[in-house]
Formats: structure tokens, sequence, C-alpha cells
């Protein structure tokens, strides 16, 4: 078994030497061989990957097997975002983001582990498992789209989407040593995507490189009319101008980056990556981001308050799981009661809390004004440059428990990452370095609807990059 | 702000959330926690700052009032914790006490 892009499976088939379900077979393979112990899988589909390749798929993703996370819903395949409240949930419909992946030919081999309905920043928060990070056995693989994240990495599949809300594509990216997008809000539909907080919410897909990321965005993207938040702008090509080289463009970097917290040896992989693109010609330009270090207060407010209104729909009557109960209200409150987990109510209580009569205006409304002047911050910052970088994440993959306990520290690892979902920017996070063994990840980040150029930069800085890299503990051999 | 288990518990009310004293006493704290450091926003002055709701301007979409095939009766009900005669089964709504 050896691990193979996007791009390499569908040159394979198209030339003839291998076909769909030899690559379904090799991922249903070492899906066997290696998630007993990683557990990224929550539900493997081999049955309906198998079905599905021997009909011989065709599309520009002709025969490539993938994963979705367990919050995208497929018809007839059990999607429980990973909580207790929908563990016998068998949607009857598919995600858009299911449609467009299966008619371009993609055959979906199984759902993915993650934080419930992804609130946290570890996959700890799963009802059901823990999944470790291929490079560590003894540590996280991110959240809330770990699973996503580390079956990519492990090389079981060769994409994966996730879901990013406040940087659950782009940390755990960066903590499994892959690329992960998260595109601009409403570039890819919602619809079928349980939701957390719809202001923030983005599906984006994880790959080896930015090429495949570039090829999956481009069967994705695009408005739908079912999604109503989804954008109206054209389709387009994303893999254009993957090969444009950096030349000439403006990388800004922070001034100022809050760097509390930020592990010296990250910064300097960070440093090093953004010399090797000025040194193939990009130029880099100073910008500041005032507004950032509010961004995780903001967020916690706004993100909490949209999901205790999104999972009010969780009740027991219609679907889901259901508590014994003499009344409607008593039904309500058992059944919520036991079907979430404590990450999820104590994302409900803050949310309800800030939501409520006399603390409104000192917590949301602030908020919400706060995030005027975040995305304000960023409109001004890209006046000057083409993308910005910075670290994705403060640490390294911090090790199993070790945040458990404490939600506020275990908040503050989205720092870097949060404001992009309050501006609505895209932005991605591509493997720049190890650190005692595990991942780092640099993040880039551009205009609205520019994921291109992330791409582009992406792109030029995996011919640049020259550390080592060093084989998964858990995974496909390369 | 400091976040009483009183506060949590009325607060659980409001969202529907039974909760028992254990939980409460572990969340009381971290919610105390979780708030002062959301007091950092009160250092800003924002009186003239207008909120963002959504990255984008959003707008109402509409749709023509043609009629189309929807999700079929028996599929809608598949995942049904209790169904009846084509209907979703409950508790008595106004029998049986509750606080409603």
């Amino acid at each position: 078994m050896s691990v193979h892009s996007v791009k390499e499976i569908l040159a394979s088939i198209q030339k003839g030497e291998t076909t769909a379900a030899d690559w379904v077979k090799t991922s249903l393979d070492a899906i066997e061989k290696i998630d007993g112990e990683l557990k990224s899988f929550l539900t493997v589909t081999a049955d309906h990957a198998t079905d599905l390749a021997d009909k011989k798929p065709t599309g520009p993703l002709g025969g490539v097997p993938y994963a979705l996370k367990d919050n995208m819903v497929t018809e007839g395949i059990r999607s429980t975002a990973a909580s207790r409240i929908l563990e016998n949930y068998v949607p009857p419909y598919n995600a858009t983001v299911e449609n467009k992946l299966r008619s371009a030919g993609g055959v979906l081999v199984g759902k993915t582990n993650m934080d419930e309905f992804a609130m946290g920043s570890s996959t700890e928060t799963s009802a059901f498992q823990k999944t470790l990070n291929p490079y560590g056995r003894g540590h996280v693989p991110g959240g809330s789209s770990g699973g996503s994240a580390a079956a990519v990495a492990a090389g079981l599949v060769p994409f994966a989407l996730g879901s990013d809300t406040g940087g659950s594509i782009r940390q755990p990216a960066a903590f499994c040593g892959v690329f992960g997008l998260k595109p601009t809000y409403g570039r890819v539909s919602r619809y079928g995507l349980m939701a957390f907080a719809s202001s923030l919410d983005q599906i984006g897909p994880f790959t080896r490189t930015a090429e495949d990321a570039a090829i999956v965005m481009n069967a994705i993207s695009g408005y739908d009319e079912r999604d109503s938040t989804s954008a109206k702008v054209g389709t387009e090509d994303f893999t254009a101008d993957l090969n444009k080289g950096v030349k000439g463009l403006r990388i800004g970097i922070v001034r100022n980056l809050t760097e509390e917290g930020l592990n010296p040896a990250i910064k300097a992989a960070v440093d090093g990556a953004i010399r090797a693109l000025q040194g193939a010609g990009a130029e880099v330009v100073e910008v500041d981001l005032p507004h950032s270090e509010y961004a995780v207060a903001t967020y916690y407010l706004i993100a909490p308050a949209e999901a205790s209104s999104n999972l009010a729909r969780y009740d027991g009557v219609r679907y889901g799981r259901r508590a014994e109960a003499s009344s409607m209200i008593d039904l309500f409150e058992q059944s919520r009661s036991q079907g979430f987990g404590m990450e999820v109510k104590r994302r409900i209580i803050i949310g309800t809390y800030a939501l409520s009569s006399g603390y409104y205006d000192a917590y949301y409304k602030r908020a919400q004004q706060m995030r005027t002047l975040i995305r304000q911050d960023y409109e001004t910052a890209f006046e000057s440059c083409d993308v910005i970088v910075m670290p994705t994440t403060p640490t390294t993959a911090f090790k199993l428990g070790e945040k458990a306990d404490d939600p506020l520290e275990m908040y503050l690892n989205d720092m870097y990452t949060i404001p992009a979902n309050l501006a609505g920017i895209p932005g991605a996070s591509i493997p720049c370095g190890f650190v005692d063994g595990l991942p780092v990840g640099l993040q880039i980040l551009a205009k609205p609807f520019d994921e291109r150029t992330i791409l582009r930069v992406s792109h030029a800085y995996e011919q640049l990059r020259d550390f080592s890299w060093p084989k998964p503990e858990l995974g496909v051999a390369e | 702000m400091k976040i009483t288990e009183e506060t949590v518990s009325h607060v659980a009310r409001l969202a529907r959330l039974a909760m028992p004293e254990s939980e409460r006493q572990v969340l009381a704290p971290q919610l105390s926690d979780i708030l002062e450091y959301a007091e950092k926003l009160q250092e800003v002055d924002m009186t003239d700052v207008i909120p963002t709701s959504h990255p984008f301007r959003q707008t109402n979409v509409l749709r023509d009032d043609v009629v189309r095939p929807s999700l079929p009766h028996d599929k809608a009900l598949l995942n049904a914790p209790d169904s009846d005669a084509g209907q979703v089964r409950v508790p008595a709504v106004l029998e049986g006490g509750g606080d409603a």
C-alpha cells in the first residue's frame, strides 16, 4: 500500500492502469489495517463504496475515494455529528456536497469522527471515540474535524471534507500535517451540514496538496438555491493560478501579532516559510490587525449564541434520541440532557445566557460590534497585501486529555484561526515543518473569494519547502 | 461576572436542559471564567460601531410559489421515535404536568 494524491489517482485511472474498484479497495484495506487504533472513522461504508466503484464512476473525481465529516448528512447512511442525540439517525436526504461529489464520480468510503456538533478543538468531545494523531499516538488530532484530518494524514483516503466554524479545518490540518482549506463564507453550500453557528460555518477540503484542494474545490463550490446564504458568484477553475508563482506577490505579516503562548519553534518554522517565499520573489509587507486580541472573546459569545438557537431543534420529537417522559416539557429537557455531552451543554448555556434578557447588549451585541471592527481590520490590511500569513496554531498537537478540563485554555488554542470566520475570509493551513516530531501549520489568509491566490502561494511553497518529513506513526507507508 | 449555580439552573431551564446538581457545580465556575474573559470587550469604546450579524450583506431570498416535490411523508417519519397514523406521536401536552 502506498499513499497517492487525488491527481495521481485520477491520472492512473485515466490511463487505464487502475480502476475505481482498486482505489476503493486500497482505501478500505488501509482503514481495516490502521483505523482500529487510529479511530478516525465513525462509519465505514464498505458495501456502498464497493457497489459504487463497480459501476466505474466517471467525472472530474471519477473513482476517487473520500470521507465526509459526520455532520454532513448522507441519505441512508448514519450521520451522528458524534452526538448521542443522533446516534441512530439515518438521514432521508443528502447534503449538497455529497450530491456534488457523487456526481463528480467520487466514492464515499465513510464518515469521520469529530467533536460533538463540531464543538471542540481536539475531537475529544465526540460521544463515541477518541481519534489519535497519526504523528503521535499520545496527542490529539485537533478538532473539530479531527477524524477527517487524521484519515488523510494516515493515508486512509486521498481527501476528506471538514467544516470550519472557528478553525475546525485549519487547526486539525496543522496538527496532522495535511493541507486544509476553509473557503470564503458562502462559497460551498451548507445545505445538509448540521448547523453549529450559521454565520460562521463553512465546508472545505483536507488534502495532501494544494493542487488536490483546488480539484476538490472545483467539484464542491458554487451557488445552491437550497442554502439561502450561499454566495451568488460564478463558478471558477481553482487550479487556474496554481503555477503562477509568487514573484511580486505581496505577503502581509502582522505587526504586533499576539504571541502569548506561541511556541518559539513554531514561530521559527513560520519565519522560515516566509523567508522561502521571499527568496522566490514575494514581497513582504507589514500589516496591522489591531483588534485580533478580542477575537476569541467575540467568537465565544457569537458562536454559542447561534448554537443555542440552532440546537433547539434537537428535542426528541421528530427524530433523534427520545427520553422516557410523562410530559412534553419533561421530554424536551430529559432528551436533551441525556443526548448532549458536556461541551455542547456548556455552549448552549453560554449562548442562552448571552442572549437572555438583560445581558444581550452587554455580551451579544458588543460581540457583534467587535466583529465589525475585526472585519474592517482585514479589509484595511488587504489594501496593502495579497495574502496574510501567520502560524495556524500557537502550539503543536497537545496531549490527549491535556486541555479537556479547562475549556478556556482549549478555546485560546483557536486564537489565530477564529478571525477568518468572523470576517468571512478564506484561509488555509499548509505544513511548514515539524517540532519534536509533530507537524506545524502555516496559515495563509486572503480576501473574500480569493481562494485562488491562497492555492497559488501554497502550491509555490510546496515546491520550496525542504524540511525532513517523518513517517506517521500510524498510517500507510509512503 | 460571577455565575452562580442558581443562574446556571435558570438558564438551563430557558434552554430546556435538565441539569443535575453535579453538572451545575462544574459549569458555574467554568462559565464565570469564560464570561470574565469576555469582559475584555468592555475595554473598547464601540458607541457608534454597527453590529455585524453576517460576514457579507444578506438579503432575503424568495422563490416563485410553484408546487414541486418535497420529502415524502413516509421518509420524513422514518426517524420519528414514535409515530401513529402518519403523525409523530408525543406525550400529552396539556396533561401530565410540566411548567409550561
